[in-house]
């Protein structure tokens, strides 16, 4: 009976993360976009926390810590700043209407349960259950990378799409070296982040000497 | 003629009528010069469909065997064979209900006619068409009384020729016509075999490999389903349905679309007996994209008949749903519940045919009253007609499928089917059930959206033309035939036990068990399946329903005071008494054009102001496009008018050319033919 | 004969805590907002006050405009009746099952759309075409929230689903959790709460509710006024009823389980409100134009929570 508890609720906290990605795809501003990120990394945070509990693993709740405290807080911080400095459009431009996008979501989340569920016929339910939860995250992440226009929304899908791997990582019992590819896309992640921006500073001010965009400030002029 | 079996007064009945409506439209075309000819033949036509119901009635009430009838008549080594079983039965009441109201209601309705004499001779023709597909045991009798069926509404659509779009929506109704024919006559070939005997019984004897049985059911579908109108087959409804005159359109939309479902009933059901699950599935889906493009298309219309032709679409969607749910389940064997939802499907398309009939009625009235067809130029018709609007009311909250009334009984019977889907074991069923569910609720909720708005701007408020604010109510006859079928909504969502247990004895031979009701709980309660299941009963729901209305009356006149004065209505302080500010049908419509039609229909708005001090009227555009109509039907036109020209060119060969062509086709059927002798 | 006799207890009980619930909302609401508000009986004094004063009625109004508000309040306590709040053991249980619910709230709405049109403004039309977008998207979704709680419990009895779950074949499952937001976004939506339609604003542009009622006066309020309660009382008793059915009593139980019936009831009546309160003080209402994201989302929920039953292999 606790085991079912236990897994009932991890797969509660799968499916928190798993609404975080449809919440990804439902937003039209930036801020809320990065807002539903950090809660996403949170979620994530939350299921690597119980299952390092679950499975006593104690190397899962690094996984957690760095879901916490590079995902949930940097990340989004570092990305709210950004924005605000270099007055990057507020406003989420999309390929595709919210409404089609969110329909295809559900699509593909069937697409998962359909893929996951004869392939894995002779494990447990509870297995199957936190692989298409994964899968669809990682789906739905690559969702939101085709159907926005805009970098940082882009940047923040293929985020999504890493913690549906994170997700996967620990939810199966007993995967090794999850902290070290946490720490790799972690690493990952950052170095795309500052390629981009300063891939759009330099499309911006024709330089990426901080000497000369300093000038920009508005209190120099 | 022989008689195989005894079977009472019915086969009399039904022959005697469908000797009679032909002679009636003889007698329209020779005496059509005289005014009363016309109430007559509308008269006659009643009596006739009196008969065809009373034929239908009396089959279903004493069960009797189906006795069969050969006549003489037919192709050289073949009779024509006529037989009335359970299922014909029903579709004989089915058909002949609205017919005889639709009859009742053209007595008065063609003096408003002016081109009634292009009418009346070929609507008894429509109903001895409609009515002996009903009664046909062979493929021949089936296809010419289909064909008597297509060329009669035909030559009524056309018959107000001089205007364009009827000219328009002829053409396109004749190539749909002979499209489905010509898909039909395959299928029945195949279901005959090579024997030549094209029986219904030797049909049913004769089993199908899996190749011809995919192409019959194949088949099958496009042919009655374009008739039906199934999407995408459904173009020439919108455009055929308005054409008629009204009490025509009654009948092509409620009852011909259903005789084109008994065609695909017979077919799956009997005929064929072996369909796959997967083509259950496909009709599920078909039905729900139908149910919900229908609905679509109908909630942007302002042309009140092609509002409710395009509401036609979508009620043939969901009851396809329903026979698509029911070949699924039988093929896997869950016979009750194939049962429950072919019940699900008949019992819509009865509830279809009288309400339906009823709106177009209605809409007849109000085009009698105004000589307007559009909702930009009515309104406030309620107070002027209250006959008609109290009847239409009543049309438009049965199709809105709400409680007691008849439309919500059959919907909620298909959703009882959808959902027990998942019990069949196959994974495009688990996920296409839940999916086709959303979409059916999704059409359900629309319809009712699209009815208040027809019946809100159409009747409520104030008029928006002279037209409309000098409206008179219509005649004797015409109010009865309309509220003889708004009784007919209540009663039939008042007794569903009945008309059920009425159905099992139709579904019986066809799925092999018949649809059970748990009597668990008494007459007045509907409980398929079991009482745990689920339960409703309209008539428990409404006398409490009216006690809790009464007691609310009675606490307020109690409580508090009954004084009432009539004063202007709210208009912020700025009194405008133009009817041209409030809302119109596309204003109503207008939220959803947004939500749903941006991508679908290509909606797109625009507004045009004009400069400050520039005393032009600022100006508002809606553009939508039909997705199916360019997109596949002016596609396949382009198509064939491509290769028409390719082939035309054969017209103008020289003389030595046709030569070489003769030459060139006996040289290789002696080639075919050596070939053949060698093997 | 129980069950008459609670059936009876329902049909006072929902309508006399129907105008308490809601001014406790309003209550919250203003304490929230750092007001003190008006006191928790004063929509029983409103109720009380329109039924005294005169209704005024439009020169162009017809007989669906008096007969509107009377349907109206008559379907919402219908419904009302028909959802076991502290006892399963209602006699009227058998005569609906959750779709004829929703078909029955969906007819008070068709003549609410009605008599909103009925006279012939503009606001009318405005209120009627934003209620009934609202409804094309909130009925489905409600219908799939059905299916879901159907394909679990095998019934779409609320009686019988209560029954289910409370005989504990039911761990906490996604699917539930899923069908649990979805139904939250529906009742926000039929009941036009923020973030929705805001029930106090005075902008008629802002109204959808308020708009299609803007003629209304007097008694016939009074009506409304009271059927728009007992309609939120109805949603927050069949969510407590639906999802979270522990201490209500099951048929067959004595007096003192009844007791502990009513006062869960009352218990969840209470966190239900509180909640509703805080959220709406929290949130902005959203746009017109943004309605078919919002419950589009709440359809694809509950289409979801379904397809999620089967892989947890509870179906």
């Amino acid at each position: 009976m606790l085991q079912a508890l236990s897994y009932d609720l991890a797969h509660l906290i799968g499916a928190t993360v798993l609404m975080a990605g449809f919440g990804l795809l439902y937003q039209r501003r930036l801020f809320a976009v990065l807002n539903t990120f950090s809660f996403q990394a949170l979620a994530l945070a939350a299921a690597a926390a119980w299952q390092a509990h679950v499975q006593h693993a104690p190397h899962l709740y690094f996984t957690a810590g760095i879901a916490l405290v590079f995902k949930a807080m940097i990340v989004p911080f570092a990305l709210h700043w950004l924005v605000e400095r270099l007055g990057i459009h507020r406003t989420v431009e999309t390929a595709l209407s919210i409404g089609w996008t969110m329909i295809i979501g559900v699509a593909l989340v069937a697409l998962s349960i359909l893929l996951v569920l004869p392939v894995t016929a002779k494990a447990a339910a509870l297995t199957r259950e936190s692989l298409a939860l994964a899968m669809s995250v990682v789906l739905l992440g690559m969702l939101m990378m085709i159907t926005r226009r805009n970098a940082v929304t882009q940047v923040v899908g293929f985020m999504a799409l890493e913690n549906g791997l994170i997700l996967a990582a620990v939810s199966a019992k007993g995967m090794p070296l999850v902290v070290e590819i946490s720490v790799a896309f972690s690493v990952l992640v950052a170095m795309t982040l500052f390629g981009i921006f300063f891939f759009r500073i330099r499309e911006r001010f024709d330089s990426l000497d901080l000497n000369y965009i300093e000038t920009f400030r508005g209190d120099r002029q | 003629m022989r008689r195989a079996q005894p079977g009472g007064w019915a086969p009399m009945l039904i022959a005697a009528a469908l000797l009679a409506l032909p002679l009636l439209s003889l007698f329209a075309i020779f005496a059509g010069r005289k005014d009363a000819t016309h109430g007559v033949v509308y008269a006659g036509a009643f009596l006739c469909s009196v008969a065809l119901i009373s034929a239908g009635l009396e089959h279903l009430g004493n069960h009797w065997g189906p006795p069969a009838l050969v006549l003489p008549f037919g192709l050289p080594w073949l009779s024509a064979h006529f037989r009335v079983d359970n299922l014909s039965a029903l579709f004989l009441l089915i058909v002949n209900v609205p017919a005889a109201a639709a009859s009742a209601f053209a007595v008065g309705y063609s003096h408003h006619l002016p081109e009634r004499r292009r009418v009346t001779p070929f609507y008894p023709m429509f109903l001895f068409g409609m009515n002996a597909v009903l009664v046909a045991d062979d493929a021949f009798v089936f296809l010419v009384a289909w064909e008597f069926m297509s060329l009669a509404s035909w030559l009524m659509v056309l018959a107000d020729h001089r205007s364009s779009v009827n000219r328009k929506a002829a053409m396109v109704y004749l190539t749909m016509a002979v499209f489905g024919t010509f898909c039909l006559l395959p299928a029945f070939g195949l279901l005959a075999g090579g024997g030549g005997d094209y029986t219904f019984a030797s049909m049913r004897l004769h089993s199908l490999g899996p190749l011809a049985g995919a192409l019959v059911v194949l088949l099958a579908l496009m042919g009655a389903g374009s008739k039906a109108g199934l999407v995408p087959l459904h173009a020439w409804l919108p455009l055929a349905h308005p054409a008629a005159p009204s009490h025509v359109s009654a009948l092509m939309s409620g009852v011909m679309t259903k005789v084109a479902l008994y065609g695909l009933i017979r077919i799956l059901f009997d005929l064929h007996g072996h369909v796959g699950w997967q083509w259950g599935a496909a009709m599920m889906v078909v039905g729900g994209i139908s149910a919900v493009m229908g609905v679509l298309y109908a909630v942007m219309q302002d042309d009140v008949k092609t509002l409710l032709a395009y509401s036609t679409v979508e009620n043939v969607g969901i009851v396809v749903i329903g026979l698509g749910l029911a070949i699924a389940f039988k093929d896997d064997g869950e016979k009750s519940l194939a049962a429950l939802a072919l019940v699900a499907g008949l019992y819509h398309m009865i509830n279809h045919a009288v309400f339906k009939s009823l709106l177009f009625l209605g809409a007849g009235s109000v085009i009698a009253a105004t000589g307007q067809r559009s909702l930009a130029a009515l309104g406030g018709l309620l107070k002027r007609m209250p006959w008609t609007g109290a009847a239409f009311l009543m049309g438009a909250a049965a199709i809105s499928a709400l409680p007691p009334l008849n439309g919500f009984v059959s919907e909620w019977l298909v959703l009882q089917s959808l959902f027990k889907g998942p019990a069949v074991p196959h994974w495009a069923m688990k996920f296409g059930v839940p999916v086709v569910g959303a979409l059916f609720a999704l059409a359900a909720a629309l319809a009712g959206t699209c009815f208040v708005r027809c019946f809100g701007i159409g009747f409520l408020g104030r008029p928006r033309s002279v037209e409309a604010a000098e409206a008179t109510d219509v005649t004797f006859g015409m109010r009865w035939s309309m509220a003889a079928l708004a009784g007919l909504c209540v009663v039939l969502g008042a007794i569903p036990v009945r008309i059920t247990d009425a159905l099992s004895v139709v579904v019986q031979p066809l799925i092999g068990t018949g649809f059970a009701v748990s009597s668990d709980l008494g007459w007045p309660f509907l409980s398929p399946v079991s009482n745990t299941r689920g339960s409703y009963s309209g008539t428990v729901l409404v006398m409490v329903g009216l006690s809790l209305f009464g007691i609310a009356i009675a606490l307020v006149h109690r409580l508090g005071t009954r004084a009432t004065r009539a004063a202007d209505s709210w208009d912020c302080g700025t009194p405008e008494d133009n009817p041209a500010t409030q809302y119109t049908g596309q204003s109503f419509a207008q939220p959803l054009r947004r939500s749903f039609g941006a991508t679908i229909f290509r909606a797109r708005e625009s507004v045009v102001m004009p400069q400050p001090g520039d005393d032009s009227p600022a100006r508002h555009k809606a553009t939508m496009i039909d997705p199916i109509w360019t997109g596949l039907y002016e596609r396949l036109a382009r198509v064939v008018d491509a290769v028409a020209e390719r082939v035309n060119r054969m017209q103008y060969l020289t003389v030595r050319r046709y030569l070489l062509m003769m030459f060139c086709t006996l040289v290789f059927l002696l080639l075919v033919v050596a070939v053949r002798q060698q093997q | 004969m129980t069950a008459i006799l609670w059936q009876l207890v329902q049909v006072v009980l929902a309508l006399a805590t129907a105008p308490l619930v809601t001014g406790y909302v309003r209550f919250v609401k203003a304490r929230l907002n750092g007001r003190r508000g008006p006191s928790v009986l004063q929509p029983y004094r409103d109720l009380y006050r329109l039924v005294q004063k005169e209704a005024v009625v439009a020169h162009s109004a017809s007989w669906i405009f008096h007969a509107a508000p009377y349907v109206v309040f008559a379907s919402a306590w219908l419904a009302a009746c028909l959802i076991p709040t502290f006892t399963t053991n209602i006699f009227l249980a058998p005569a609906a099952d959750l779709i004829a619910l929703v078909a029955l709230l969906a007819v008070g709405r068709f003549w609410l759309a009605l008599a909103g049109m009925d006279v012939g403004t503009a606001f009318g039309g405005i209120g009627a075409s934003r209620e009934m977008l609202i409804a094309s998207l909130a009925e489905p979704a409600m219908l799939m929230v059905t299916f879901s709680l159907s394909l679990v419990s095998g019934t779409t009895q609320p009686a019988q689903i209560i029954a289910f779950v409370l005989g504990g074949n039911v761990g906490i499952e996604v699917s539930l959790g899923l069908a649990l937001a979805a139904m939250v976004m529906v009742a926000i939506a039929e009941n036009g709460r923020i973030p929705i339609d805001n029930p106090s604003t005075h902008l008629e542009l802002t109204m959808v509710h308020e708009a299609m009622v803007l003629e209304y006066s007097g008694r016939h309020l009074a009506m409304i006024e009271a059927a728009a309660m007992v309609k939120l009382t109805l949603y927050m008793a069949l969510i407590a009823c639906l999802f979270a059915p522990w201490g209500m009593a099951q048929p067959g139980a004595d007096f003192p389980a009844i007791a502990i019936g009513m006062a869960s009831f009352m218990l969840k009546l209470f966190v239900l409100a509180s909640g509703l309160a805080l959220f709406e003080t929290a949130i902005a209402k959203m746009r017109v134009f943004r309605y078919a994201d919002f419950l589009g989302g709440a359809l694809l929920l509950g289409l979801l929570a379904t397809i999620f039953l089967y892989v947890s292999e509870a179906v």
